[in-house]
Protein backbone atom coordinates (compact mmCIF):
# COMPACT_ATOMS: atom_id res chain seq x y z
CA UNK A 1 0.00 0.00 0.00
CA UNK A 2 2.70 2.50 -0.86
CA UNK A 3 1.36 6.04 -0.70
CA UNK A 4 4.14 7.80 -2.56
CA UNK A 5 1.84 10.39 -4.10
CA UNK A 6 -1.17 12.15 -2.65
CA UNK A 7 -4.73 11.11 -3.37
CA UNK A 8 -5.21 14.39 -5.22
CA UNK A 9 -2.27 13.77 -7.52
CA UNK A 10 -3.25 10.16 -8.05
CA UNK A 11 -6.76 11.12 -9.14
CA UNK A 12 -5.41 13.82 -11.44
CA UNK A 13 -3.17 11.26 -13.11
CA UNK A 14 -6.03 8.79 -13.47
CA UNK A 15 -8.12 11.48 -15.08
CA UNK A 16 -5.32 12.14 -17.53
CA UNK A 17 -5.50 8.51 -18.62
CA UNK A 18 -2.49 7.17 -16.71
CA UNK A 19 -3.19 3.43 -16.42
CA UNK A 20 -0.46 2.91 -13.82
CA UNK A 21 -2.08 5.55 -11.65
CA UNK A 22 -5.41 3.77 -11.93
CA UNK A 23 -3.78 0.49 -10.85
CA UNK A 24 -2.29 2.33 -7.87
CA UNK A 25 -5.64 3.88 -6.96
CA UNK A 26 -7.31 0.47 -6.97
CA UNK A 27 -4.48 -0.97 -4.89
CA UNK A 28 -4.66 1.90 -2.42
CA UNK A 29 -8.39 1.62 -1.76
CA UNK A 30 -9.11 -2.05 -2.49
CA UNK A 31 -8.86 -3.15 1.14
CA UNK A 32 -11.08 -0.33 2.31
CA UNK A 33 -13.83 -1.03 -0.22
CA UNK A 34 -13.61 -4.76 0.46
CA UNK A 35 -13.75 -4.29 4.24
CA UNK A 36 -16.76 -1.99 4.10
CA UNK A 37 -18.77 -4.57 2.21
CA UNK A 38 -17.77 -7.67 4.17
CA UNK A 39 -17.24 -6.26 7.66
CA UNK A 40 -19.62 -3.33 7.95
CA UNK A 41 -22.40 -4.75 5.75
CA UNK A 42 -21.58 -8.45 6.05
CA UNK A 43 -22.21 -9.15 2.38
CA UNK A 44 -21.58 -12.63 1.04
CA UNK A 45 -18.43 -13.11 -1.06
CA UNK A 46 -20.48 -13.12 -4.27
CA UNK A 47 -22.29 -9.89 -3.39
CA UNK A 48 -19.11 -8.28 -2.10
CA UNK A 49 -17.38 -9.09 -5.37
CA UNK A 50 -20.21 -7.52 -7.36
CA UNK A 51 -20.10 -4.41 -5.20
CA UNK A 52 -16.31 -4.23 -5.42
CA UNK A 53 -16.32 -4.29 -9.22
CA UNK A 54 -19.23 -1.91 -9.42
CA UNK A 55 -17.55 0.60 -7.09
CA UNK A 56 -14.40 0.72 -9.17
CA UNK A 57 -16.37 0.56 -12.41
CA UNK A 58 -18.40 3.60 -11.42
CA UNK A 59 -15.38 5.37 -10.01
CA UNK A 60 -13.54 4.90 -13.28
CA UNK A 61 -16.52 6.08 -15.26
CA UNK A 62 -17.34 9.09 -13.10
CA UNK A 63 -13.92 10.25 -11.97
CA UNK A 64 -14.49 13.45 -13.93
CA UNK A 65 -17.46 14.33 -11.74
CA UNK A 66 -15.38 14.33 -8.55
CA UNK A 67 -15.23 17.99 -7.52
CA UNK A 68 -12.34 17.73 -5.12
CA UNK A 69 -9.64 15.24 -6.10
CA UNK A 70 -8.44 14.92 -2.52
CA UNK A 71 -11.91 13.72 -1.49
CA UNK A 72 -11.62 10.44 -3.36
CA UNK A 73 -11.57 8.40 -0.15
CA UNK A 74 -14.92 9.60 1.29
CA UNK A 75 -16.35 9.48 -2.23
CA UNK A 76 -15.41 5.80 -2.62
CA UNK A 77 -16.61 5.03 0.91
CA UNK A 78 -19.96 6.66 0.23
CA UNK A 79 -20.32 4.87 -3.10
CA UNK A 80 -19.50 1.54 -1.48
CA UNK A 81 -22.00 2.10 1.32
CA UNK A 82 -24.73 3.06 -1.11
CA UNK A 83 -24.14 0.00 -3.29
CA UNK A 84 -24.05 -2.28 -0.24
CA UNK A 85 -27.38 -0.89 0.95
CA UNK A 86 -28.84 -1.32 -2.55
CA UNK A 87 -27.65 -4.91 -2.51
CA UNK A 88 -29.18 -5.59 0.91
CA UNK A 89 -32.46 -4.00 -0.13
CA UNK A 90 -32.57 -6.13 -3.27
CA UNK A 91 -31.94 -9.23 -1.17
CA UNK A 92 -34.63 -8.16 1.28
CA UNK A 93 -37.14 -7.96 -1.56
CA UNK A 94 -36.35 -11.57 -2.50
CA UNK A 95 -36.28 -12.77 1.09
CA UNK A 96 -37.85 -10.28 3.47
CA UNK A 97 -35.87 -9.32 6.58
CA UNK A 98 -36.91 -7.00 9.40
CA UNK A 99 -36.35 -3.36 8.49
CA UNK A 100 -34.28 -2.85 11.65
CA UNK A 101 -31.76 -5.38 10.36
CA UNK A 102 -31.25 -3.24 7.28
CA UNK A 103 -30.97 -0.14 9.42
CA UNK A 104 -28.37 -1.79 11.62
CA UNK A 105 -26.23 -2.73 8.65
CA UNK A 106 -23.06 -0.76 8.21
CA UNK A 107 -22.78 0.44 11.77
CA UNK A 108 -20.99 3.72 12.27
CA UNK A 109 -18.70 2.02 14.76
CA UNK A 110 -17.37 -0.42 12.18
CA UNK A 111 -17.13 2.24 9.49
CA UNK A 112 -15.11 4.55 11.70
CA UNK A 113 -12.87 1.65 12.72
CA UNK A 114 -12.18 0.99 9.04
CA UNK A 115 -11.48 4.65 8.41
CA UNK A 116 -8.97 4.71 11.24
CA UNK A 117 -7.52 1.46 10.00
CA UNK A 118 -6.94 3.01 6.59
CA UNK A 119 -4.98 5.81 8.24
CA UNK A 120 -2.81 3.22 9.98
CA UNK A 121 -2.24 1.33 6.74
CA UNK A 122 -1.27 4.56 5.01
CA UNK A 123 1.21 5.25 7.79
CA UNK A 124 2.64 1.78 7.20
CA UNK A 125 3.71 2.99 3.78
CA UNK A 126 6.14 5.29 5.57
CA UNK A 127 7.89 2.68 7.68
CA UNK A 128 10.71 0.51 6.27
CA UNK A 129 9.69 -2.23 3.85
CA UNK A 130 10.76 -5.06 6.16
CA UNK A 131 8.54 -3.65 8.91
CA UNK A 132 5.54 -3.08 6.69
CA UNK A 133 5.89 -6.57 5.27
CA UNK A 134 6.06 -8.37 8.58
CA UNK A 135 3.19 -6.40 10.14
CA UNK A 136 0.96 -6.85 7.14
CA UNK A 137 1.68 -10.55 6.83
CA UNK A 138 1.15 -11.26 10.52
CA UNK A 139 -1.87 -9.10 11.28
CA UNK A 140 -3.69 -8.39 8.03
CA UNK A 141 -2.90 -11.62 6.17
CA UNK A 142 -2.98 -13.78 9.29
CA UNK A 143 0.17 -15.69 8.32
CA UNK A 144 2.01 -17.85 10.86
CA UNK A 145 5.57 -17.22 12.02
CA UNK A 146 6.69 -20.20 9.97
CA UNK A 147 5.11 -18.92 6.75
CA UNK A 148 6.46 -15.42 7.32
CA UNK A 149 9.92 -16.77 8.13
CA UNK A 150 10.01 -18.78 4.94
CA UNK A 151 8.68 -15.95 2.79
CA UNK A 152 11.07 -13.33 4.15
CA UNK A 153 13.96 -15.72 4.72
CA UNK A 154 14.33 -14.87 8.40
CA UNK A 155 14.37 -17.20 11.42
CA UNK A 156 10.85 -17.75 12.73
CA UNK A 157 12.15 -17.22 16.28
CA UNK A 158 12.99 -13.58 15.54
CA UNK A 159 9.61 -12.62 14.17
CA UNK A 160 7.86 -11.83 17.44
CA UNK A 161 10.55 -9.36 18.45
CA UNK A 162 10.57 -7.87 14.96
CA UNK A 163 6.80 -7.37 15.11
CA UNK A 164 7.15 -5.66 18.45
CA UNK A 165 9.88 -3.30 17.18
CA UNK A 166 7.92 -2.52 14.04
CA UNK A 167 4.75 -1.79 16.00
CA UNK A 168 6.74 0.60 18.17
CA UNK A 169 8.07 2.33 15.07
CA UNK A 170 4.60 2.63 13.61
CA UNK A 171 3.28 3.91 16.88
CA UNK A 172 5.95 6.61 17.03
CA UNK A 173 5.07 7.66 13.53
CA UNK A 174 1.36 7.83 14.24
CA UNK A 175 1.72 9.68 17.47
CA UNK A 176 3.99 12.17 15.80
CA UNK A 177 6.56 11.93 18.57
CA UNK A 178 9.43 11.43 16.14
CA UNK A 179 10.08 12.00 12.47
CA UNK A 180 9.97 8.80 10.39
CA UNK A 181 13.41 7.22 10.46
CA UNK A 182 15.25 6.38 7.25
CA UNK A 183 14.50 2.90 5.90
CA UNK A 184 18.12 1.77 6.23
CA UNK A 185 18.29 2.22 10.02
CA UNK A 186 17.11 -0.38 12.50
CA UNK A 187 16.22 -0.11 16.14
CA UNK B 1 -4.58 10.64 16.91
CA UNK B 2 -4.77 9.32 20.44
CA UNK B 3 -2.39 6.86 22.00
CA UNK B 4 -1.89 3.69 20.03
CA UNK B 5 -1.06 0.75 22.22
CA UNK B 6 0.09 -2.49 20.59
CA UNK B 7 -3.28 -4.12 20.93
CA UNK B 8 -5.10 -1.27 19.26
CA UNK B 9 -2.57 -1.00 16.46
CA UNK B 10 -2.79 -4.74 15.85
CA UNK B 11 -6.58 -4.50 15.68
CA UNK B 12 -6.43 -1.64 13.21
CA UNK B 13 -3.94 -3.40 10.94
CA UNK B 14 -6.00 -6.56 11.10
CA UNK B 15 -9.17 -4.71 10.13
CA UNK B 16 -8.01 -4.24 6.54
CA UNK B 17 -7.01 -7.59 5.08
CA UNK B 18 -6.21 -7.64 1.38
CA UNK B 19 -9.08 -7.99 -1.05
CA UNK B 20 -8.92 -11.14 -3.17
CA UNK B 21 -6.17 -10.71 -5.76
CA UNK B 22 -8.41 -11.57 -8.70
CA UNK B 23 -10.87 -8.83 -7.75
CA UNK B 24 -8.10 -6.26 -7.52
CA UNK B 25 -6.60 -7.35 -10.83
CA UNK B 26 -9.96 -7.17 -12.57
CA UNK B 27 -10.55 -3.64 -11.28
CA UNK B 28 -7.04 -2.60 -12.28
CA UNK B 29 -7.68 -3.83 -15.80
CA UNK B 30 -10.72 -1.60 -16.19
CA UNK B 31 -9.04 0.78 -18.64
CA UNK B 32 -8.41 -2.18 -20.94
CA UNK B 33 -11.78 -3.85 -20.43
CA UNK B 34 -13.95 -0.77 -20.71
CA UNK B 35 -14.02 -0.58 -24.54
CA UNK B 36 -15.15 -4.21 -24.76
CA UNK B 37 -17.85 -3.62 -22.15
CA UNK B 38 -19.11 -0.56 -24.04
CA UNK B 39 -19.16 -2.53 -27.27
CA UNK B 40 -21.21 -5.38 -25.76
CA UNK B 41 -23.69 -2.97 -24.20
CA UNK B 42 -24.09 -1.12 -27.50
CA UNK B 43 -24.66 -4.41 -29.29
CA UNK B 44 -27.20 -5.53 -26.72
CA UNK B 45 -29.08 -2.27 -27.06
CA UNK B 46 -29.19 -2.61 -30.84
CA UNK B 47 -29.84 -6.36 -31.02
CA UNK B 48 -32.79 -7.59 -28.94
CA UNK B 49 -31.95 -11.23 -29.62
CA UNK B 50 -28.40 -10.84 -28.34
CA UNK B 51 -29.70 -9.01 -25.28
CA UNK B 52 -32.15 -11.82 -24.59
CA UNK B 53 -29.35 -14.36 -24.72
CA UNK B 54 -27.23 -12.24 -22.38
CA UNK B 55 -30.02 -12.05 -19.83
CA UNK B 56 -30.74 -15.77 -20.09
CA UNK B 57 -27.15 -16.96 -19.73
CA UNK B 58 -24.54 -14.25 -19.74
CA UNK B 59 -21.35 -16.26 -19.84
CA UNK B 60 -22.55 -18.70 -22.51
CA UNK B 61 -23.78 -15.84 -24.68
CA UNK B 62 -20.42 -14.09 -24.45
CA UNK B 63 -18.51 -17.27 -25.13
CA UNK B 64 -20.68 -18.04 -28.15
CA UNK B 65 -19.82 -14.62 -29.54
CA UNK B 66 -16.10 -15.11 -28.98
CA UNK B 67 -15.67 -12.61 -26.12
CA UNK B 68 -12.97 -13.39 -23.58
CA UNK B 69 -13.92 -14.09 -19.96
CA UNK B 70 -12.94 -10.79 -18.44
CA UNK B 71 -14.06 -10.62 -14.78
CA UNK B 72 -14.80 -6.90 -14.93
CA UNK B 73 -16.85 -7.20 -18.11
CA UNK B 74 -18.82 -10.13 -16.69
CA UNK B 75 -19.51 -8.38 -13.38
CA UNK B 76 -20.54 -5.15 -15.02
CA UNK B 77 -22.77 -6.90 -17.53
CA UNK B 78 -24.30 -8.98 -14.76
CA UNK B 79 -25.20 -5.82 -12.92
CA UNK B 80 -26.41 -4.13 -16.09
CA UNK B 81 -28.56 -7.01 -17.28
CA UNK B 82 -29.29 -8.64 -13.91
CA UNK B 83 -28.35 -11.99 -15.37
CA UNK B 84 -26.92 -15.11 -13.66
Amino acid sequence: MAAAISDRELVARCRAGDEQAWAELVERFSRYVYAISVQAFRLSDADAEDVFQEVFGRAYQHLDSLRDDSAVRPWLAQLTRRLCIDRLRAKAREQPVPEEELEDAGTEETLSLLEESLVVHEAMAEIPDHCREVLDRFFARDESYRVIGEALDIPAGTIASRISRCLARLRELLEGRTEPTPPSSSR
Amino acid sequence: MNAFDEERLARLIRALPPAPEAWVRAAQELPFARPEFDEIVARAEADAEFRKRLVADLESALEAEGYERDPFVIQELRVRFRSK
